[in-house]
């Protein structure tokens, strides 16, 4: 009857989602994502810190303007005589001076001096060094004739855009990254699904027959009701928890990593801007923190024309590819493979609670079931992610106990939609069959006490009569 | 009276034995009926038969004369030998669940669950989770949740194991006054002496076999053996041919009890005259057989001598 079924479900679900233990553990994981996030950004930002430089240029040759900082490498100018600079630059917690000496010779600089606190890296050498070669090349290329519009116009940031062909010759944003992304992703939210889910599902039934309480049960509810009413009601407890961990994890993600982080209240506004394809004027205001001089102004625009450049036009890209994915096929082809793929476990996962007294017992039984599941994402991962196309993928995208995480992690580069469909089709049998047996098994399997139970008892509780 | 539940020639195999062979019972409404047998003989696989948890292989069941079907579910209560919650459940929440399982509303249920608790003395414990209830509070919600979507039959397997005899006084005065209120009882034990003061009718299942059924009266009556106890003061001598002692012990201080057997067609009233006349008569009264000596016999007189002691 479906309103026992609902009965059974809504209580396996109720009963699930009040536990203390669900709670703390929903609302542990966001955090702990976040903390990770904010341990992953404190290290990525210790790695690419700005580091600041100042220039006293007595060159003459106006040279410190053409200085181009870079997110990593901020050049602003000195004050004061050579003496102060050297002491004002350890004071203010600069990393390093540059000092360009008077009558400084544009086709053969020596002298250039630069002064760092302890030992100076050679990657921060080598990045300054970088910046003065451009400098003086702008300068070389001025003096031939160049107006600063065309030397505005030859600063270039190539940026390699990839392009994949399909076999209609179409063109797609190809993005590897974003692909194998997804589908490692998508794989595995399956696996762990079924893993947690399924092994709750088995302990569900486990607890049920050791506490005796089913032969109540089955003078009410037909066993098939009683399977199905835990699996799906486990299915909506794993649903709600992945749906709150999605929703706190992102929201502990935008509340916790930037005031953990401590990031640059301008950092965001830059993106903002950039992003919205604002011209870079916007986000100079933004970043014009309180430097005295207007030449500030000149090395700050140098340094968020490169963030416009660069930040949003790698974003924009990832995001592009993204679309360009077969997002609804991919969509589709999850929530089957999902739900397709944790019926099929959870009843195996089910019978196996039902046909074993003792939880120690369980170990035998397990592993058949935990094979495919375990092999499929270890290949998937390995071979299916590198040759999407390959028979192996196409063999284990069709078997329906690897076909959950073999097809998924196939689906973001694409699938013919025959494979696709006859996958599927094979899914749904493969889960009505794994079902009738789950079914069979537990039937018999939870009012049998006191039994060691083998694969060769298994067979025979198949063809037992009702 | 008519019959709440008739079984009609029931046949039930495992895989490596029979459990029911041809088992035909008529079970009148209103009664306390006792299904008693030793352990194996067939009890349980009857009553998860009756329960529907599994189906006879042959024969029928008929509840109120239709045949068992999954709407007569709400109509039957059972409490199985193996008792058990769910550990982790409040009280109230199982009851509410177990009797919206049995089809009743929310509404009513929560009502009834009320009242049971209260005539219970468990109310307070309504919102505890069941582990932490003592073991014959436990055996109070196990029963109420037999009891609650007041079927009209109730099957209790082995009734009283388990309980300790305050909780056991306690479930049978309301096993009473169900019954009273119109309910039919099954009672199944192998312990007979535990309920046989109680049954109106029993069935006696031995090997997968009825071996005697029918009102507990008329069955005592057919394996009376025409026998009566005597106590009295004095030396008892029998030498008469209508009478003669089967058993006979001295007491202290000249005091006897004695088993005296009546030959056919003798009144009791004769052999009491006779005794007035020999020694001082105490008690006199009818040797009546126990449930246990009427199986003992019945097996015996059905079975083959090397099969009676295993299944005795």
């Amino acid at each position: 009857m479906a309103s026992k079924f609902l009965l059974v479900a809504q209580r396996e679900y109720l009963t699930r989602v009040r536990k203390r233990a669900f709670i703390i553990l929903t609302l542990a994981v966001p955090l702990l994502l976040a903390g990770f996030g904010v341990f992953i950004a404190k290290l990525a930002q210790s790695d690419d810190s700005t580091e600041v430089v100042e220039v006293r240029d007595d060159s003459g040759l106006n040279l410190a303007t053409r200085l181009v900082s870079t997110p990593q490498l901020r050049f602003v100018p000195a004050t004061g005589t050579l003496a102060e600079a050297k002491k004002g630059f350890v004071k203010a917690k600069h990393e390093g001076l540059l000092y360009l000496p008077a009558g400084l010779d544009v086709e053969k600089p020596t002298n250039v001096q630069f002064f760092g606190k302890g030992n100076i890296s050679l990657k921060r050498q080598l990045a300054v060094e970088n910046a003065l070669n451009k400098a003086f090349s702008e300068l070389k290329m001025q003096k031939s004739g160049l107006s600063q519009e065309q030397l505005d116009r030859l600063r270039s940031k190539v940026d390699l855009k990839a392009t994949s062909l399909d076999d209609t010759g179409k063109e797609a944003d190809s993005n590897a990254l974003a692909t194998s992304g997804t589908a490692y992703v998508l794989a595995l939210a399956i696996y762990l699904f079924i893993f947690i889910y399924g092994v709750q599902i088995m302990r569900g039934v486990g607890e049920e027959k050791s506490s005796r309480i089913m032969e109540v049960m089955l003078s009410s509810v037909k066993p098939f009701d009683l399977m199905m009413g835990k699996i799906v009601g486990i299915a909506a407890v794993g649903l709600t928890q992945f749906l709150l961990w999605g929703l706190l994890s992102v929201g502990a993600s935008t509340v916790l990593v930037p005031l953990l982080t401590g990031a640059d209240k301008d950092k965001p506004k830059t993106e903002v801007a950039a992003t919205t394809t604002t011209a870079p004027g916007t986000a100079s205001t933004a970043s014009a923190d309180g430097e005295p001089q207007s030449a500030a102004g000149r090395f700050d625009r140098g340094m968020s024309q490169q963030n416009a450049q660069m930040n949003p036009s790698k974003r924009f890209d990832i995001f592009s590819t993204l679309g360009n994915l077969p997002i609804g096929t991919i969509l589709f082809g999850f929530i089957v493979y999902f739900l397709g793929g944790y019926l099929l476990y959870g009843a195996l996962f089910g019978a196996v609670g039902a046909a074993v007294d003792d939880q120690t017992d369980t170990q035998q039984f397990m592993f058949p079931i935990t094979m495919p599941l375990i092999l499929s994402y270890i290949v998937g991962l390995s071979v299916i992610l590198r040759n999407p196309d390959g028979p192996v993928a196409f063999w284990m995208s069709m078997i329906p106990f690897t076909s959950p995480i073999a097809m998924v992690i196939r689906l973001p580069f694409g699938v013919p939609m025959w494979q696709l469909a006859l996958s599927i089709f094979l899914l749904i049998l493969g889960f009505i069959g794994t079902v009738w047996v789950a079914a069979r098994i537990y039937r018999v399997g939870v009012l049998m006490y006191g039994k060691k139970v083998t694969y060769r008892e298994l067979g025979k509780w198949m063809f037992y009569k009702g | 009276m008519k019959p709440i539940l008739e079984a009609i020639d029931v046949r039930k195999a495992y895989a490596n034995h029979v459990a029911l062979d041809g088992v035909s019972l008529s079970i009148p409404e209103g009664s306390i009926f006792g299904l008693l047998g030793p352990n194996g003989a067939g009890k349980t696989s009857l009553i998860r038969i009756i329960t529907q948890i599994t189906g006879a292989d042959e024969g029928e069941i008929r509840f109120r004369g239709e045949r068992l079907n999954p709407s007569h579910i709400a109509q039957i209560g059972y409490l199985p030998e193996e008792r058990g919650l769910y550990k982790k459940m409040k009280v109230g929440e199982q009851l509410l669940y177990l009797a919206q399982l049995r089809g009743l509303s929310r509404a009513d249920a929560t009502q009834r669950i009320k009242q049971w608790l209260t005539r219970f003395e468990i109310k307070e414990w309504a919102s505890k989770n069941v582990e932490d209830l003592s073991k014959g509070m436990q055996q109070k919600v196990q029963f109420i949740a037999t009891v609650l979507h007041q079927p009209s039959l109730i099957i209790l397997d082995e009734p009283f194991s388990g309980f300790d005899p305050i909780n056991a006084n306690l479930i049978k005065d309301e096993i009473l006054e169900l019954r009273n209120q119109g309910a039919t009882i099954i009672f199944s034990t192998h312990r007979m002496e535990s309920v046989e003061e109680m049954c109106d009718n029993i069935a006696l299942i031995n090997r997968s076999r009825k071996v005697l059924d029918g009102p507990i009266g008329v069955i005592r009556d057919q394996f009376k053996t025409n026998t009566y106890e005597v106590e009295g003061k004095g030396k008892l001598i029998v030498v008469h041919p209508d009478f003669e002692v089967v058993e006979q012990k001295e007491r202290e201080n000249g005091h006897f009890y004695a088993r005296v057997q009546l030959h056919a067609g003798v009144r009791p009233n004769d052999l009491l005259r006779y005794l007035i006349g020999a020694v001082e008569v105490e008690a006199f009264r009818e040797k009546i057989p126990s449930i246990n000596e009427i199986f003992i016999r019945r097996v015996r007189e059905t079975m083959p001598e090397t099969l009676l002691e295993e299944a005795v």
